[in-house]
Formats: structure tokens, C-alpha cells, sequence
């Protein structure tokens, strides 16, 4: 089974579930992490993975070989980006701007662009606790998130629970990270900003036809709206865990839920197991 | 005119509050909701629109049952994965054109693609740029750059001293749309690993587009043992922090009442975001 983590707003505490989540169902069945999270990925400063492996994730670019370049301009036509622009006998290539798709090269009716790999991000992998860990990391300074987070979900073990953990927002890393999954947890605050967002991302698994359930974080605001909006739309609020400083400082010393308070773990093996009951029915 | 955009590399470190109360406190100024994908800024400062428009960005294949001849080539070019049992997936599409160009039958074209809408409203402290992009949409960079250049063209006519733009969490391509070109980025971190981490990686983001950036610690009392590490991380860096708010709850009370905060309350939370705002305007001068 694949389970996504995401939310919308950001800091509502993606990662705080996904890693207890993992933690706490390593020793019932193999467990498979993968922070998708390129941008800042920080699952890692809590399950602590001694990373083995490492890859360079990247995409395609063309490259011309000036001595088979007529000019004909029909690389830069065909090119939906404009990451190609044939100027008299020049031929200028945009690298940030290219999406990798091969047109151009493949196009070309000389057959003078090849294709050359541009590293956008690395992946790692390794072992942490007994959960297989990956995760991606764009290049600071690179704007494409969606090839790194492809990259990482190339890994995905169907044999394992797969836990991915997911970038804040609604777009297009997010639909990268979240698609394929059997079911989506949804991570959310009780304040207008959790439950604006949290709607944005409903919408969102909606399209992708993907089941979901609602983790109320920092529960105990006076703010019933996030209840409410749940049981109108009929999804599952599947945990709470409430505002408490003892949490928060936890967190913000790394150290996971279910490791720093092991009450949380039964809470979390109950969550699995109410997903398990909605993905099966 | 200057521009300052808020960023945080993480998300929910408290982007939006703040800008909410420097939007009360600057005068003469224009903002902007940066985040496209899950815009917030518009919950506390209650907008009324006065124009609206529609962001058309990019294509999507679509395919013609009666032409196609089920050849399969469209699938094998394809490296979206976007097309599985000659039927075009929109979520996957990434507009290439691709199989467009390759069908011997000409059965694909290409389709314009609304992808979102642009805002301009009116709020108690001036004028409001935002933008909602599409469920599952792309782009959001190029719809960035959108309400930042509506925001620019009203901070000219009516000289306005200020653009003041709430970002979006992350480093990506939304990010450096927002931040190309600014005058100042301020950066609003925790005190906490994952809040730390994220400011080195949004740090050298700045860098690598030559935004200066002046930083603020929120909550910074949850653990100030952190507090202290960043004061020294940017000390090394050659970067200030302009102010350390403290961990109070007026911050999600004044939420839920659709404030402000430094309008909700007088308290040191208020009196850290004016003084955040004072060193800002100062750097902007």
C-alpha cells in the first residue's frame, strides 16, 4: 500500500506524522519512507538514516552539434517552452526552461541534437530503524521539484508499506508526489489557514481520485470549522493530537513523536489500521 | 518603489501573519499573495475584488477518437506518461506537443488551458494582488510573475513606496518567481531542526539570485537554545536577524478573528512586528 502525507498549508505536521507512522508499524510490516518533500526535505533530521546510495537525478537537455545544424528552426517551433530559440546561425539553448520531453531532439531533421543530462537534484537511500529510507533534494538554485520527486518514486517497493511524505501546496509537486497513492492522509490545523488549505487540497485528491482522512494537528483552538467542514464532506477525521508545548519542543529538537512520547505508539497503529479498513472497502 | 518578499523555505512558520500586520503598518503600499497554490493572505485582510481576470498558461494534448488509427506512437514518445490507452491523462500532460508533432494522423491538437484566476481587491490597508491557480494545475511560477507585474503597474499609478509580497513555502520554481528582482527577502524561520535546515537551503536560494535578505526568528522561545544557533549561523553569514517574536497564542486568536495581529492586540508580539517592520522599511530606504 502506498499512504501519502500531505496538507495544503505548510508546518502542520506532515513529517511529525509520517515518520510516527512509519516508526510505529516498523516491527509488523517491511516499511518503505520516501521524502518527497525535495525542496526541504527534513524527514531525515528525525529518522536519522545512515544513507548508503546516492544518485543524481536530472533531466534531459538538448545539445547541438553545430557541424549537422542546418538552422531550419524546427527545434525551437516544436518547442513548447521556449527553451529553444534559433537566432540566424545561432542555435541558444535555455536549460532552466527545458522539461526534458525529447521533441526536439527526436524533431530534429538533421539529427543534430542530442540529448545530454542536467543534474537538477541528488537522491539518497539507506536505512533508518528498520524503514528503508529515500529521499530527494533539489539543487539550491534549480526550479523543476517534479523530475527529483519522479526520481524518487521510481523506488517505490510495492512489497512495502510505502509512507511519502509530501511538499506543502496543491500543485504541480504536490499532484507529482501524492499520485499513484491508495490513500492520502491530509495533515491540518484548526485555524482558517488549515481549513482553507485543507479544502484547496481535498479538491485536489478529488481529481486525483485518491480516498483521504484528516489528521487534526495542534487540536484544543476553539475553531470547529475544520470538524465541521470534515463531516459535511464525509471524510474521516482519523486522529488528533493536541497543542502541547511538550510536542512542539520535541520536534524542534528532531526527536519523533512516537520516540520522545511511546504512548502516541497504539495511536498511530490504530491510524494504520482505520486505513487499511477504508482502502479495502 | 521597492519590493520586499516574505519567504520561509518551510512552510508554517508564520509567512502570512506577519506580511498581514506589515500590510497594517507600511504606508503607501501595494500586496501581493505570492502563494498561488494555497493563497491565505486574503483571510485576514478581507478583500473586496475589483477586477478579475483569467490566467490561460500552457496546452493540453487531446486526442481524436474517430482519427486515431490506435498506432501507439503518441505512447511511446510520450515520457510523461500522460497518454496510456490512447486517451490523454490532463493531470499528467505537461503541454510538450510531442505527440502532437508525431501523429501521422493528425489526430491530436493541442488546446489552450485555463489554469487559474488573478485577483485585484480592495482591503482596509490598500489594494490586494492574488491569484487562485487551478486544482492539480501548473505553472504557478509563471502565475507569480503575473500578480507581481499587476501589483507593479498599481504601485505606479498610484505612487505607491511599497510592494510587500507574502512567497510561498519551498525553493522551487515558485519561489524564484517570486523572489527574482525583489529588494529585500525576509526570511521567517523557527527555532527548530527542520526550520533550521530549511533556512540554510532558502538562504542560498537568495544568494543565488542576489536578493539580500534580513532574517526573523518566530516563536522563538520554544527553544532558544536553537534561537542561539541561528543568531550565530547568520552572524556568520554576514546576515542579521531583525527580530525574534515570541511563541504567543494572541497569534492564532487574532486568526480566528480574521486580523491582523498587530491589530488584534498591543502585546510584544505587535511590538516585535513594528520594530521588524521599522528595521525593513529602513533597509528598503
Amino acid at each position: 500500500m502506498i499512504i501519502a502525507v500531505a496538507s495544503g498549508k505548510g508546518g502542520t505536521g506532515k513529517t511529525l506524522v509520517a515518520t510516527s507512522l512509519a516508526l510505529s508499524l516498523q516491527n509488523r510490516k517491511p516499511v518503505q519512507f520516501l521524502d518527497c518533500d525535495v525542496e526541504e526535505p527534513d524527514a531525515h533530521i528525525f529518522l536519522k538514516p545512515s544513507l548508503n546510495h546516492k544518485q543524481v537525478a536530472s533531466i534531459p537537455i538538448p545539445r547541438v552539434d553545430e557541424k549537422k545544424c542546418t538552422h531550419c528552426g524546427r527545434c525551437a517551433e516544436v518547442c513548447a517552452y521556449n527553451a529553444i530559440a534559433v537566432v540566424g546561425e545561432k542555435v541558444l539553448i535555455f536549460p532552466e526552461l527545458c522539461h526534458g520531453c525529447g521533441a526536439c531532439s527526436y524533431l530534429c531533421p538533421e539529427d543534430a541534437l542530442s540529448e545530454l543530462n542536467k543534474g537538477v537534484g541528488v537522491l539518497e537511500a539507506g536505512q533508518s530503524k528498520g524503514i528503508e529510507f529515500i529521499h530527494g533534494k533539489l539543487t539550491v538554485g534549480e526550479a523543476m521539484a517534479v523530475p527529483v520527486i519522479r526520481e524518487v518514486k521510481k523506488h517505490i517497493n510495492r512489497e512495502r508499506l510505502a509512507i511519502i511524505d509530501v511538499s506543502p501546496g496543491t500543485s504541480c509537486p504536490v499532484v507529482e508526489a501524492v499520485g499513484g497513492s491508495d490513500f492520502c492522509l491530509l495533515v491540518t490545523e484548526p485555524t482558517p489557514f488549515g481549513l482553507n488549505d485543507l479544502a484547496l487540497a481535498v479538491d485536489m485528491l478529488n481529481k486525483l481520485d485518491i480516498p483521504c482522512g484528516v489528521v487534526i494537528n495542534r487540536d484544543g483552538v476553539k475553531d470547529s470549522k475544520v470538524a465541521e467542514y470534515c463531516h459535511k464532506e464525509g471524510i474521516p477525521i482519523l486522529l488528533r493530537i493536541p497543542l502541547n508545548i511538550e510536542i512542539a519542543q520535541l520536534y524542534s529538537k528532531g526527536i519523533t513523536l512516537v520516540e520522545g512520547m511511546p504512548q502516541w505508539r497504539g495511536a498511530f497503529i490504530k491510524l494504520y489500521s482505520d486505513i487499511e479498513q477504508i482502502v479495502s472497502t | 518603489m521597492k519590493e520586499t518578499v516574505v519567504i520561509s523555505g518551510k512552510g508554517g512558520t508564520g509567512k502570512t501573519s506577519i506580511v498581514a500586520s506589515l500590510a497594517a503598518l507600511a504606508k503607501g503600499k501595494v500586496m501581493v499573495d505570492c502563494d498561488v497554490d494555497a493563497a491565505d493572505l486574503h483571510l485576514l485582510l478581507q478583500p473586496v475584488t475589483q477586477e478579475e481576470g483569467e490566467f490561460w498558461s500552457g496546452q493540453k494534448a487531446v486526442i481524436d477518437e474517430d482519427k486515431c488509427t490506435q498506432c501507439g506512437l503518441c505512447q511511446e514518445v510520450c515520457r510523461f506518461e500522460a497518454i496510456k490507452d490512447f486517451k490523454i491523462d490532463p493531470i499528467s500532460c505537461e503541454g510538450c506537443g510531442f505527440c502532437y508533432n508525431v501523429c501521422p494522423e493528425e489526430a491530436i491538437t493541442m488546446q489552450e488551458n485555463l489554469s487559474g484566476h488573478w485577483f485585484i481587491s480592495e482591503t482596509h490597508y490598500g489594494p490586494l494582488v492574488h491569484a487562485r491557480l487551478g486544482v492539480a494545475q501548473e505553472n504557478s511560477g509563471k502565475l507569480v510573475a503575473v500578480v507581481r507585474q499587476k501589483a507593479k503597474l498599481i504601485a505606479e499609478e498610484q505612487g505607491l513606496d511599497y510592494i510587500i509580497s507574502d512567497g510561498p513555502p519551498g525553493i522551487g520554481c515558485p519561489v524564484i518567481s517570486s523572489l527574482s528582482g525583489v529588494d529585500l527577502a525576509v526570511i521567517v524561520t523557527e527555532p527548530t531542526l527542520s526550520g533550521m535546515h530549511d533556512l540554510g537551503r532558502v538562504i542560498g536560494v537568495c544568494h543565488h539570485f542576489a536578493v539580500p535578505v534580513i532574517v526573523c526568528i518566530n516563536k522563538y522561545d520554544l527553544n532558544e537554545y536553537n534561537t542561539s544557533q541561528i543568531e550565530d549561523y547568520c552572524l556568520n553569514q554576514g546576515m542579521r536577524v531583525a527580530s525574534k517574536i515570541p511563541f504567543d497564542n494572541v497569534v492564532t486568536e487574532a486568526l480566528i478573528q480574521g486580523l491582523p495581529v498587530v491589530e488584534y492586540s498591543r502585546n510584544r508580539v505587535a511590538h516585535e512586528i513594528e520594530g521588524l517592520w521599522q528595521i525593513v522599511s529602513k533597509h528598503l530606504a
